[in-house]
C-alpha cells in the first residue's frame, strides 16, 4: 500500500556539460495528484523525458513500482502504465478524435492484432466515455487538426485516459487556455486523480491551486522546496527564485 | 462513390483488351499487340506503385529502392525462364543456360536449384525482395534511422545491386541479363494466348494488391502507420512499436513490388542489370508523387498517367523525357501537393 508509484532518487542529467537535472529525489504515491512548477528551464520536462525513457539520466534512481525505467524504451515504459501529454499537444491531425483515441485504446499493440481489429460495443462504449469526459464527444467525426487549442489539450488528456495508465505526466496543460478552459482543466485532472497518480507541471499557479494538491518546486535540476501551495508560496527561497528576479 | 465507379470502369476497359486484340484488325474496335503488351507493363508499373504508396504514402517510408525489389522478382521468374529454354539455347547444353556455357560453367550454381519449378519461382520472386527488404528494414528502422537518411540506403541498395549483378561472375547472366525466352507454363510466349493470358494474370495482380493494401489501410494498422507517418515519437510514446509496424508494411511492399517484376519480365522477355538504376526507383516514386500518395487510387492514376506521357513523348521527343519528368515532379510538389487526384478532392485517404 505504503510503496510508492513513482520512485526517484538523485537524478541528473547532462547536457554538454550543462545539468539540466541535478540529483533530483521525487515520490509519488498511488493515487496522487501533484504539482511540479520551476521557472523556466527548471529541469521539468527533462525529468518527464527521463521518466519516459526519452532521456537517460547519467546518475540516479528511477522506478516505477519495481520497474528500473532507465533500462526499458518508450514504448516498453508506455505499456507499463505510464502515460504523457507533451507540453506541446501532438497527437495524429490527419486522424479524427475518435480514431486518436482508438489508437491509444489499451490493446495489443502489434502489426497483425492491429490488422485484424475490429472494434467492439466495449471498446465504443469506452471511447465515447472518455470523449463524454474531456467534453469533446461532438467533435468525435472531426479530424484533429482543425481542433481549437484547448480542445487538443483534452484530446492529448482523452489520449492519456484511453491507456488506462497508472501514472499520468501532464506537462502544461492550461498553457493558452481561456480562464474557462483552465478551470474545466482542474476539475478534469482532480477527478482523474485518486484512481491514478498524476503529475502535473505547470506555470499557472492560479490552476495549481485550484488543483488543491502537494507541490513541488523545482529550480535548477534539483527540488527547492515542496508541500501545499500556501507552504510553498511563503517558502522564502521560493519567493527569491521567483520574485527575486 | 464516383471514384470507386471510375475505378471499376478503367479495370473492365482494361479485361476488354485482350478479346478486342483477338478481333481481325479492319475491325474499328480493334486493338493492336502493341497496345495489349504495353497496357500489361502499365498493370505491373501501377502494382509497383501501390507498393510504394503503401509504404511512402501510409507509413512515411520514403524508398528511393523499391526497384530493386521489382528487379529481384523479375530476376526469379527469369531464371526459371531461361531453365524451361533447356536444350534449345544456342550452345545446346542440355542444362546450362548459354552464358553459363559461354562462361565455362560445369554444373548448375546451387541458387539455381529449384528455379526449374515455376512455384518455386514465384515463392522466390516474394521471398527474397521479402528477406532483403527485413533485412534493410530492420537494421534502419531500428537505428530510427528516417527521412532522407533511409531514402539514401534505399537508394545505394538497388545501386549495390546494380553492380552486383552486372559482374558476370554472380551468376545472372552479366550485364546481359536473361532473354531469349521461350515458353511459360507450357504456352509459347510470343503468341495472342501467352500475351493474353500475362495481361489477364497482371490484372489479378493488380486487384490482389489493391485488395491487400486496401485491407491494410482501412484497417487500424493503416491509422497506426499514418500515425508513425505524421509523428513517430508521439506513437512510441502511446506503446506502438514503430519498428515491427515499419517492417511489416516495408516487406509486405517489397513482396508485393517482387511479384510485379515477375510478371513484367515475362511480358517484356528481358531483364538486365540495368532494371535495379537508381532512376527506375526515382521514376516509380514519381508516379505515386503525380497520382497522389497516400491514396491507392493516387497510386494507379499516377503510374497510368505518368507512363502514358512517357510512352507518347519518347517517340514524338525523347531527349526531352528527363525533363518532363523532372520538370513534372517539380510542378507537382508545388502545385499540386496531393497529387491529381487532389483534383478529384473529397477523396480523402
Ligand atoms: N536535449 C537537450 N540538449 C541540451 N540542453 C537541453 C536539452 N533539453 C533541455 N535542455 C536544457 O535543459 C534545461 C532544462 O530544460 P527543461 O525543458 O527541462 O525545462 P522546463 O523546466 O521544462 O522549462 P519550461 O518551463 O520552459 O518548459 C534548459 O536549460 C534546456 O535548455
Ligand atoms: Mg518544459
Amino acid at each position: 500500500m505504503s510503496e510508492p508509484v513513482l520512485y526517484l532518487d538523485g537524478v541528473s542529467v547532462v547536457f554538454d556539460g550543462f545539468k539540466a537535472l541535478n540529483g533530483l529525489s521525487l515520490i509519488v504515491d498511488a493515487g496522487e495528484l501533484r504539482a511540479i512548477i520551476g521557472p523556466n528551464g527548471a529541469g521539468k520536462t527533462t525529468m518527464m523525458d527521463v521518466i519516459t525513457g526519452k532521456t537517460r539520466p547519467t546518475a540516479g534512481v528511477v522506478r516505477f513500482r519495481r520497474h528500473d525505467l532507465t533500462k526499458l524504451d518508450e514504448a516498453s515504459i508506455a505499456n507499463l502504465g505510464i502515460g504523457r501529454k507533451f507540453q506541446k499537444p501532438t497527437m495524429f491531425d490527419a486522424l479524427t478524435v475518435f480514431e486518436n483515441l482508438e489508437l491509444a485504446l489499451k490493446a495489443p499493440r502489434g502489426p497483425l492484432a492491429c490488422l485484424r481489429w475490429v472494434l467492439t460495443g466495449e471498446a465504443r462504449r469506452r471511447i465515447e466515455a472518455v470523449m463524454e469526459e474531456v467534453g469533446l464527444a461532438a467533435r468525435a467525426h472531426d479530424r484533429a487538426a482543425i481542433l481549437s487549442h484547448g480542445q487538443r489539450q483534452w484530446l492529448e488528456i482523452g489520449m492519456l485516459l484511453m491507456q488506462d495508465p497508472e501514472l499520468l505526466l501532464v506537462d502544461e496543460p492550461v498553457a493558452g487556455m481561456t480562464d474557462q478552459e483552465t478551470e474545466h482543466t482542474a476539475a478534469l485532472l482532480v477527478r482523474i486523480a485518486g484512481r491514478r497518480s498524476v503529475v502535473v507541471v505547470e506555470h499557472d499557479l492560479e490552476f495549481v491551486r485550484a488543483l488543491g494538491s502537494k507541490v513541488t518546486v523545482l529550480c535548477e535540476g534539483s527540488m527547492l522546496s515542496e508541500g501545499s501551495i500556501d507552504h510553498v508560496q511563503n517558502d522564502p527561497r521560493v519567493v527569491e527564485v521567483y520574485l527575486g528576479r | 462513390m464516383t471514384l470507386r465507379l471510375v475505378l471499376i470502369g478503367a479495370v473492365l476497359v482494361l479485361a476488354a483488351l485482350p478479346a478486342l486484340n483477338r478481333l481481325p484488325a479492319e475491325n474499328a474496335l480493334h486493338v493492336s499487340d502493341f497496345i495489349v503488351s504495353i497496357a500489361g507493363k502499365w498493370i505491373t508499373y501501377a502494382v509497383l506503385a501501390l507498393a510504394i504508396d503503401l509504404a511512402w504514402g501510409y507509413a512515411g517510408i520514403l524508398s528511393l529502392g523499391h526497384g530493386a525489389f521489382f528487379a529481384l522478382g523479375g530476376y526469379a521468374i527469369g531464371m526459371h525462364l531461361m531453365r524451361l529454354i533447356g536444350p534449345r539455347g544456342v550452345y545446346g547444353h542440355p542444362v546450362l543456360p548459354d552464358f553459363m556455357v559461354f562462361l565455362g560453367y560445369k554444373e548448375l550454381p546451387w541458387y539455381w536449384l529449384g528455379f526449374d519449378h515455376f512455384p518455386f519461382a514465384i515463392l522466390m520472386a516474394m521471398l527474397v525482395p521479402g528477406v532483403l527488404a527485413g533485412v534493410v528494414g530492420y537494421l534502419a528502422f531500428r537505428s530510427r534511422i528516417t527521412g532522407v537518411y533511409l531514402s539514401i540506403i534505399t537508394q545505394a541498395l538497388t545501386y549495390a545491386l546494380m553492380l552486383a549483378f552486372f559482374r558476370n561472375d554472380m551468376g545472372f547472366g552479366g550485364n546481359n541479363g536473361f532473354t531469349d525466352f521461350k515458353e511459360l507454363l507450357g504456352m509459347p510466349l510470343n503468341t495472342a494466348a501467352a500475351r493474353g493470358a500475362l495481361f489477364y494474370a497482371s490484372l489479378l495482380l493488380l486487384l490482389g494488391a489493391l485488395w491487400i493494401c486496401s485491407r491494410v489501410t482501412r484497417s487500424k494498422l493503416g491509422r497506426v502507420l499514418v500515425a508513425i507517418r505524421d509523428a513517430e515519437s508521439r506513437a512510441r510514446f502511446l506503446g506502438y512499436d514503430v519498428t515491427q509496424h515499419k517492417l511489416f508494411v516495408f516487406v509486405l511492399s517489397a513482396m508485393i513490388a517482387g511479384l510485379a517484376g515477375a510478371l513484367y519480365v515475362p511480358q517484356v522477355g528481358i531483364i538486365n542489370p540495368g532494371e535495379f538504376s537508381p532512376g527506375n526507383s526515382i521514376e516509380a516514386v514519381i508516379w505515386v508523387a503525380v497520382g497522389g500518395r497516400g491514396t491507392l487510387v493516387g497510386a494507379l492514376l499516377g503510374a497510368f498517367s505518368v507512363n502514358a506521357l512517357k510512352t507518347w513523348l519518347t517517340t514524338v521527343a525523347p531527349d526531352l523525357w528527363l525533363f518532363a519528368l523532372g520538370g513534372l515532379f517539380v510542378a507537382v510538389t508545388l502545385f499540386l501537393p496531393r497529387g491529381l487526384i487532389g483534383l478529384f478532392s473529397r477523396a480523402q485517404r
